[in-house]
Formats: C-alpha cells, structure tokens, sequence
C-alpha cells in the first residue's frame, strides 16, 4: 500500500519548523507504523537528506517512548494503542497522513517529532515514590492488599508517561498523569505515610512545569494508549483538597 | 485560612472553589425557575411571591435582610467563579503557544468544547436579566416598569419579541454550561462513588428542569397563555 505523510520537520528546539511532504510507497499493510517510518527513512538517507526524527525503544506499547499526533489524534486513531503498535491495516491505501509533535509549553520539540518531556519526570521526582529502607526483599505476601485495591492501583500504575494524556488535552493538562502516579501509590498501603504530602507536592510540581488544568472534556482519556480512567482525577482532586488539611509529615512529626 | 489559601494557589483548588461556588449557583438557578413557575397561577399570586422573598424571615430579620444577603452570598459566589475561570483559562491557553494544524476532539461534547464562551454568554445574560427585570432601565417603553407590579413587568417585557428570543437563547447557553458543569462538580470534588452514569443523570435533570422550566414563561407570554 501506499501512503502520503506530511510530517512536521524541525531542526532543533530554537529553530522554526514547517510539514514536508513525503511518500510512502509499497509498504505493507502488516507493518507497524514505526517500521513504515523506518522504510522511509531509508529512503531519505540513500538520498543523502536528514531522516525523520522519532523517540521509540520496545516497540511492543509498554516503553511510553514513542508517539506523536497522526491527523489529529495523539498515537493515531486506534484506541488503547501506542503508535508503535498501530499497524498499517489501520489505515486506507492513498490516505494521507499528517505527523505533528505533541504540543505544550512544557513539551518544548527537540527535533522533528521528538520532544523534551522532562517534565513528567520532574513531577515524579516531586514525589512519585515511598520512602523505605531497602534491604533484602520482603515476603511476598507479609503485607496483605484487598485484591480490588491491587487491581484499582495496577490500573493506575498502567501508565508508560507517554505524554499523549497532555497532548491530547485541549487545556494541555497533565492531570491523567499525575492522577494515575499519584493513585497508583495512594491505594496501596505502602503509599500511605506520604499520600498527602505526594499529593500536595505532585500537583505543585505539576502546576510549576506551566500544564494547563483540567476542564473534564475526557480528550486524555480516550488518547491513553493505557485506557487510563479519569475516575483516578476525580481521586486526585480528592486527596489534594483533603490533603490541605493535613499537617506536612515532616511538621507532624515535630509535633507542629 | 492557610488551607484556603494553600488550595487556592493550585489549580485544582481553583477547581474546587469553582465546583463549590458552582453548587451555590445551580442551587439558585434550580429554586429561582421554580419560584418563576408561580406566575402560572396568575398576578396576585405571583406579586405575592416577589413581596415574600422581600418579607423572607421576618420578624427574626428585618424586611429585605433576606434577599440582600441571598444577593451579597451570589454576587460572591459568581465572582470567585469568574476570577478562577478566567485565571485557570489563562493558565491553559498559556500552556499551548504552539497551535495542532490538526486536531479532532474524540471525547470533548459541545456542551463541554462550549464552557468557556457560553460561560461569558451566560455573564452577559445575567447582566441583562438584572438590569431588565430588577432595575428595568433597559427593554421598557419609558414608565412602563413597575417595581410592585411584577407580573405585568414579565408580560410586557416578553411581549418584545426580540428580548424573549434573546431570552430563549440564554437559557440554551444555561442548558449546556449545566449539563456540563453539573456533572463537572461532581468530578472536581472527586465524589465519582456512584459511577459516571449518574452524575450524568443529573446534570441532564438540572440542565432540562431548568431551560424548559424558564423557557415556557416568554414563549406563554408571546403566545398569550400569560397576559
């Protein structure tokens, strides 16, 4: 088959970018849409030009590194599929196929289609863990999880951080994101000491990377290659204004 | 205090006051359509009722204590409202410099696409409401508003057929900011317990019990059921 692509090319993250058209001719319809972007690069190099920049590394939807918008839709218009599990199948011969980075101030695009999504990691980094001494593994079972708090945190703890939850979201919120990591550790009990603070601190973190905020219109939602609900906002929102109540741990602790 | 404060420098405590400040708001809408109802049991009745909201509570308050505090409490809760949409549309519109070329809403709804305009359309509205039918310094030959006489002031306000078709299409604007803010409320709260459905449910119930509620008054009135 045969496809037309119009991809965004941009040097780097200062200069300006425009769409270049390109052809993607005898693909098969079996390949995934990486590997197509593969077979084309090949044919960008043998004729001396820059290949299409793209972020990927399992290939198999669970690395969260690859994606970007195909016609308007964060990893394409399969649901629950990053775009590196999208097949060409999906698509008609002749379609053409418009290729955009994400899109957000705190998404800044290094180059093509790449962009700098360090902010999802700065947010982690606020508090996205628990604090415990390590050591040699605990028993499997000595802490025991009522089985529908496991599942509810799995759901949650689902998220690759692609970004596509930020991208997808016209007010480019990261609040999926954030609701699924801070969820994921919230319904567990090893994430009790510190649910309010990873709350309070995640959304700051969050606020200070300039996201948008959520206006409920689902958009993340249905891009979340993890299907990740927005139920988990609706549980952050409750913890954060739980949490502003709370004494910060460490002045609890001092007995403040 | 400090947590007020503390929730209010984030955006989800924007949110929240939003969501609280939203539930004051419907509360009102929901009882003002229903006290608007009364003028279906003709003008003694309904004039009645525009001198008992003034008498509401006495002899504990004094005459009119009532109402303006009922109006002091709204006019807080829609600016709080106003100061945290416009702050939080801001902060959103910031956070996009660079525009999709292509983007297809999959999920978003009108009513939900529609929030922030429809809210101004709703702001501008209320405005005109006040100034029509409260003050009446706008939509009135002169002399012909009336303060004691309510009942006639709603006919002869309505009997224009331009300020009830503008009339007709706020309360539209109303219907979707309701449908989507209602159920909105419920998910900034973060009391989802009952699943989506239901909330859902809701919003539709408020958003229909409402506009067709205030919708039949001017088109009873252009269609001469109310004179």
């Amino acid at each position: 088959m045969n496809l037309i692509l119009k991809v965004w090319r941009q040097k780097g993250a200062g200069s300006p970018g425009r769409f270049v058209s390109y052809q993607a001719t005898n693909v098969s319809p079996d390949m995934s849409f990486l590997e197509m972007l593969d077979v084309v690069n090949e044919g960008l190099i043998a004729r001396g030009e820059a290949p299409i920049a793209f972020e990927h590394d399992c290939r198999e939807g669970i690395c969260g590194s690859c994606g970007f918008v195909i016609n308007g839709v964060p990893h394409g218009p399969r649901r629950g599929t990053t775009v590196c599990q999208l097949h060409l199948r999906t698509f008609e011969d002749g379609d053409v196929l418009t290729l955009e980075p994400w899109r957000a101030r705190a998404f800044p695009v290094l180059k093509d289609l790449v962009v700098d999504r360090a902010a999802l990691d700065r947010i982690i980094q606020a508090g996205g863990f628990i604090s415990a001494p390590t050591g040699s593994a605990p028993d499997a079972n000595a802490l025991l999880i009522p089985k529908d708090d496991a599942e509810r945190a799995f759901d949650a703890a689902a998220c690759i951080g692609c970004g596509a939850c930020v991208a997808a979201c016209p007010n480019a919120s990261a609040m999926l994101f954030t609701a699924a990591k801070v969820s994921h550790l919230g319904l567990l009990p090893q994430g009790q000491p510190e649910r309010w603070d990873r709350a309070r601190d995640m959304v700051r973190a969050m606020d200070r990377e300039l996201f948008g905020s959520c206006t409920n219109m689902r958009e993340c939602e249905a891009a979340c290659p993890k299907e990740i609900s927005i139920a988990f906002i609706a549980r952050l929102n409750r913890d954060l204004v739980k949490a502003s109540f709370q004494p910060r741990r460490a002045a609890a602790a001092a007995g403040v | 205090m400090s947590a007020v404060a503390a929730l209010w420098s984030t955006s989800i405590g924007k949110k929240a006051v939003m969501a609280v400040t939203g539930i004051a708001l419907v509360g009102f809408v929901i009882l003002h359509m229903a006290g608007n109802l009364k003028i279906y049991l003709g003008p003694e009745h309904f004039d009645a009722y525009a001198r008992g909201l003034r008498a509401l509570g006495e002899p504990i308050l004094v005459h009119g204590q009532a109402l303006w505090s009922m109006r002091l409490i709204l006019l807080a809760a829609v600016v709080l409202h106003v100061v945290a949409a416009v702050q939080l549309t801001q902060a959103s519109w910031a956070a996009r410099p660079v525009a999709y070329t292509e983007k297809e809403a999959v999920a978003a709804d009108y009513a939900a696409r529609t929030m922030r305009w429809g809210g101004v359309i709703v702001l501008l509205f209320i405005v005109y409401h006040l100034l029509h039918f409260t003050v009446g310094v706008v939509g009135y030959a002169p002399g012909q508003f009336q303060e004691a006489s309510v009942y006639r002031n709603v006919v002869n306000g309505f009997r224009v057929w331009y300020v009830s078709a503008f009339y007709v299409v706020a309360q539209a604007a109303l219907g979707l900011h309701l449908y989507h803010g209602v159920w909105s409320m419920f998910q900034t709260l973060g009391m989802n317990a009952r699943g989506n459905g239901f909330y859902r449910g809701l919003a539709v119930v408020a958003a229909v019990l409402v506009v067709v509620g205030n919708v039949s008054i001017p088109l009873a009135v252009l269609g001469g059921l109310v004179n």
